[in-house]
């Protein structure tokens, strides 16, 4: 066996005897604390990424899809025939297709062999019958139907479909496919059909709008390299995706979670770091007399600091590892519900968390415990002596620098940019700043209750404004926790559940669309027999944004102004036409429009015109199922969203769409439980979807509380570092807790007493604690209810109530066992260590 | 300074105040039994002053702690105010301490988050004395420090302290005080002067001091001296 080298093998032996007394206990758990809350959300915001990077293959059907409006050149075909490398093609484009006497608008989708080269296609061979994964692409003569569009086509498996000049057979019912996009409105029915086949259709023709992709997926260096030269050379109209382009609104919501959790996660680690420091310093302290003797014995300065930090390390060592151990067992238990929520198959934990974890670890270690113990170094030998003689301070300055220069570095290693960083940093300083001058106020004004106390009671609220330091300290920290936790349960509750209150009792929950324009008078009358008062259909018509003001645009002219203009840019419109708008659209800018306009005008949505840059007198073209539609901008619009009636962001003068193809789309409120008058509808008119908005808004609103779940729980980590925080401040006057209770005992308390006046103490810390986090909880809430929500504020009493007594509750019954030992002590042992 | 003469006695409930009968104190070490006090007995009578001598180690501590009910004895007896201690709790012996015994130690020990008034109230409040207000000022005034009642221990110089300390000692108007070294932290003029308060106040409330000194002339200014060497009674 190697010998470990002596002054290791000393902090070893250091190590072993300081964790008998309680500052280390108190080092080990804060460091413990603040590597598992970083570890944990690592460990799950990994696993979700990696499990939507494997979704996001299938969603892609490849790893890697370039996209384009004219077939894909020569140079991109041969660099994915590279080695390595599978590839395959696809078409898609619209054409009506007919089953019998049935016509419908359908989107085809031409499948090259191979494909998908990711995921796969689930089929049934009859409506209603189990699923199958299919085993290649339809077969030539042949096409496959999306189970909603079979329907609307009135088509069952074996029946003839007409695409074009050619007659196909219906051979399978899609029940899934690899890469279908979230998108309510595109009630299309879908067929699939053999590249091969499309000549013979004759539907794609010189001018066609047709997209085609070429799909490739192979070894990550090889599909890497592809995606490095295809990227360099993309043509005008080509779009080149891969994993990281797919799904980008659950990408960004999982990047913004692994942001925002780790901040929050931070948070407790900057509050273990105040547990720490006080610690690390108490623990110096306690070693002065022995660093004293190890000098006079002929130790070095050098071989002291050594033994010292040795000793740090090996409890960072094993804070680490005990710190991912246990975040290992918290994401297990989360990764099951994750996988829920995201409908997800959740991957295995991979390492890197864990390496983040420990980093984390031993930033806090170096950055707030090793400069106060290399102070250790500097204690003079003549101490064994004189013990007033030398009680080295670590330098302030050495140990500010070192704090916050590592709070810094992982603020912004979390933050991903200097510049959130330095504004969460400061977010988070500020905060506890005002919390701290809030603690100060009370704690000044427990000073002028205690006169009207007595004894026990006196003596208790007197620590706390004696220690003031110490208690604005324990306050600040415990406050933030309760805050956070008090902002997260009962704020956002009562919030969100007076902002639903504010929404009309009968806002429309239900969406009918694809009403054809032949059906709207039938629509209206129907919905009037059924008891809605004044049915309102708006037309819709799709169109795909081509130029503004006579210049040629895709979503990539878009590109600078970000990823959001260019994703509105690029999908397709849904315009509408109307005479007058309703009260839930304000005129921001412009004009309505005016009667016997004779060219084309639009009115456009304030914020949706901002983010791509539109302004008044604008032209935008539209192509419109082949057709060219302009229209001057004459207005900007505030659209209130909540009404949920049908808006749109881009609506055109009266009759400025006639003759363009159309449906009309409606909004109705159907009691709860009162399914039957939709039922009626569709029965009566087989075409039209309802889209049932409450779903939808449930399934929002229960992501949404999942989410808030998710960070509640982070917080609860910030509760037990502030509540760490506390057990350092008390273990670090553990000392003077001891003489005093020992002196009270002397002087004639009983242990009653002694319990009280402690009991006191910790009550009112913890009582002020969570008043300053109430009190901060309804200024923020205040502000979110008049800036977020549009709500009066007003204040909710309960959160003094419940602050107060969590507050106490968590403070008291930490720092009656924390104390415990001042009463166990005999007061002969007190009495002696007073007789030196 | 003067001394308020219509402070009466405490009651003549016993004549003898403290009875120590064969207390013995060992501890156990990992070699042997060490013996720290060996079967030592006296009495002390109501009012008398008492000082316990002897060198460093020599069990003067012990002795003392084991006399207030700070630490139980090994064997022996020690009868306080007429109660066997062996017969009391914990808790019962701090009650005990709280109405007969008054306690002066040789680092002060005032509890530094309280003023000096709430200093010398706390035994009084500990007790449940309604008027513990109004008698500590009254005894911090009679130690010259009427004006300094709003101060703090850190506020205070080691003789201010000291004579806060005399102060809750007597306040309670203990049966019996115990002095540790109460001049050992003072410089000789200030010793001097706390030493002369100390014995002012206990002739005036007729206490019975024990004081524990290795002080020979603070000694010498007791009626009686105990002398301990190597745990045992020599004198």
């Amino acid at each position: 066996m190697t010998p470990t080298p002596r002054p290791l093998r000393l902090a070893w032996r250091l190590l072993k005897r300081d964790l008998a007394s309680g500052e280390v206990r108190v080092l080990l758990a804060a460091l413990l604390l603040a590597v598992t809350a970083v570890t944990t959300v690592g460990f799950i915001t990994d696993r979700a990424e990696r499990a939507l990077g494997i979704e996001a293959n299938r969603l892609l059907g490849g790893d890697a899809v370039l996209r384009g409006d004219a077939p894909i050149g020569e140079a991109a075909r041969q660099r994915a025939a590279a080695p390595g490398l599978r590839a395959t093609e696809t078409w898609s484009f619209n054409s009506m297709a007919r089953v019998g006497a049935n016509l419908k608008l359908a989107d085809i989708r031409a499948l090259g062999e191979g494909f998908p080269l990711r995921g796969s296609f689930t089929l049934a061979d009859r409506e209603g019958g189990e699923g199958r994964i299919a085993d290649g692409v339809p077969a030539p003569g042949t096409v496959w139907i999306s189970r909603a569009g079979a329907q609307a086509l009135g088509a069952s498996v074996g029946d003839a479909v007409n695409l074009g000049t050619r007659e196909f057979r219906l051979a399978a019912l899609v029940l899934q496919e690899p890469d279908a996009a979230l998108d309510y409105f595109n009630t299309a029915p879908k067929v699939f059909l053999n590249l091969a086949d499309v000549a013979s259709t004759g539907l794609v023709q010189e001018g066609s709008r047709v997209g085609y992709r070429l799909v490739v997926a192979g070894e990550a260096a090889a599909v890497e390299g592809f995606v490095r030269a295809t990227r360099a050379d993309l043509g005008r109209g080509q779009r080149l995706e891969t994993i990281d382009d797919a799904r980008p609104e659950i990408r960004n919501a999982l990047s913004r979670a692994d942001r925002f959790l780790g901040l929050a996660a931070l948070v407790s680690v900057v509050l273990a770091a105040v547990a720490v420091a006080m610690a690390a310093r108490r623990h110096t302290r306690r070693h002065l007399d022995g660093c004293a003797v190890m000098r006079c014995l002929g130790a070095s300065q050098r071989t002291i600091a050594t033994v010292y930090i040795g000793e740090l390390a090996w409890l960072g060592l094993f804070a680490g590892l005990g710190g991912v151990a246990i975040a290992l067992a918290l994401q297990a238990l989360v990764a099951g519900v994750l996988g829920r929520v995201l409908g997800l198959d959740i991957p295995p934990p991979g390492l890197l968390p864990a390496l983040q974890g420990l980093g984390v670890g031993f930033t806090v270690l170096i950055a707030f415990a090793v400069p106060p113990v290399l102070a250790l170094r500097q204690v003079p030998a003549l101490r064994v002596l004189r013990r007033d003689a030398g009680a080295p301070e670590a330098s302030a300055w050495l140990a500010g620098a070192a704090g916050i220069g590592g709070l810094a570095a992982l603020v912004w290693w979390k933050a991903g940019s200097a510049q959130l960083g330095t504004v969460v940093l400061g977010g988070i300083l500020g905060t506890l700043a005002a919390l701290a001058l809030l603690a100060l106020g009370l704690v000044f004004g427990v000073r002028a209750l205690r006169s009207r106390l007595r004894g026990a009671w006196r003596y208790g609220l007197a620590n706390v404004s004696r220690r003031a330091g110490s208690s604005v300290a324990q306050i600040s920290a415990l406050g933030l926790g309760l805050m956070a936790i008090l902002l997260l349960t009962l704020v956002r509750t009562d919030l969100l559940a007076r902002w639903q209150a504010e929404l009309p009792a009968d806002a429309p929950n239900r969406f009918v669309i694809n009403v054809q324009p032949e059906q709207v008078a039938p629509v209206r009358d129907f919905l009037r027999e059924a008891g809605v008062r004044n049915p309102e259909l708006w037309p819709m018509v799709r169109g795909r944004l081509t130029a503004v003001n006579g210049e040629a645009v895709t979503g990539a002219s878009y590109a600078e102004r970000g990823g959001r203009a260019r994703r509105l840019a690029e999908r397709e419109f849904n315009l509408s036409q109307a005479a007058s708008f309703g009260s839930d659209n304000t005129l921001v800018e412009g004009r309505w429009f005016t009667e016997g306009a004779t060219t084309p005008e639009v009115s456009v949505e304030v914020d949706f015109a901002r983010e791509l840059g539109w302004k008044i007198g604008d032209r935008v073209r539209f192509d419109i199922a082949g057709r060219p539609w302009e229209a001057t901008i004459v207005g900007l619009r505030k659209v209130d969203w909540e009404s949920f009636r049908p808006n749109f962001f881009v609506v055109g003068s009266p009759g400025s769409l006639d003759g363009y193809p159309m449906s009309h789309i409606t909004s109705v409120h159907v009691p709860a439980g009162n399914a039957n008058a939709t039922n009626e509808l569709v029965m009566r008119f087989p075409n039209l979807s309802v889209i049932d908005i409450e779903a939808v808004l449930n399934q929002v609103r229960s992501t949404a509380d999942q989410v808030s779940k998710a960070v509640e729980y982070v917080f609860y980590f910030t509760l037990a570092a502030g509540l760490l925080v506390l057990i350092a401040a008390v273990t670090a006057t553990q000392d003077e807790r001891l003489l005093e209770g020992g002196v009270m005992r002397v002087l004639g308390a009983n242990r009653r007493q002694l319990r009280l006046a402690q009991l006191t103490e910790f009550a009112a810390i913890g009582l002020l604690a969570g008043l300053v986090a109430a009190i901060a909880a309804t200024l923020l809430s205040g502000a979110i209810a008049t800036q977020v929500f549009d709500l009066p504020w007003t204040p909710d009493w309960r959160l003094p109530a419940i602050g107060g007594a969590l507050g106490m509750l968590a403070v008291a019954v930490t720092g009656m066992l924390a104390t415990r030992r001042v009463v166990a002590t005999p007061p002969a042992q007190t009495l002696r260590a007073i007789a030196g | 300074m003067t001394i308020d003469p219509s402070i009466q006695l405490p009651p003549a409930a016993v004549a003898t105040v403290l009875e120590v009968s064969r207390l013995s104190k060992r501890v156990a070490l990992p070699d042997r039994v060490l013996t720290i006090l060996d079967a030592v007995s006296f009495s002390i009578a109501r009012g008398e002053t008492v000082a316990i001598v002897g060198a460093s180690g020599s069990g003067k501590s012990t002795l003392l702690s084991l006399m207030a009910g700070l630490d139980t004895p090994t064997e022996g007896e020690v009868r306080l105010a007429g109660q066997a201690l062996s017969t009391l709790d914990e808790d019962g012996r701090a009650r005990l301490r709280g109405e007969h015994v008054g306690f002066v130690f040789q680092s002060f020990q005032l509890l530094p988050s309280l003023t000096a008034l709430e200093n010398v109230m706390l035994p009084m409040e500990l007790a449940g004395a309604d008027d513990a207000e109004p008698r500590a000022r009254d005894i911090l005034g009679r130690v010259g420090l009427g004006e300094r009642l709003g101060h703090y221990p850190r506020q205070l110089s080691g003789g201010e302290q000291q004579r806060v300390a005399l102060a809750r000692a007597f306040v309670a108007r203990p049966g019996v005080l115990f002095a540790d070294e109460p001049t050992g932290n003072l410089d000789t003029t200030t010793g001097q002067a706390v030493v002369e308060l100390l014995y002012g106040l206990n002739r005036e409330i007729g206490t019975t001091l024990v004081l524990v000194t290795h002080d020979e002339r603070l000694a010498a200014r007791c009626a009686r001296r105990i002398r301990l060497a190597g745990g045992k009674m020599v004198e």
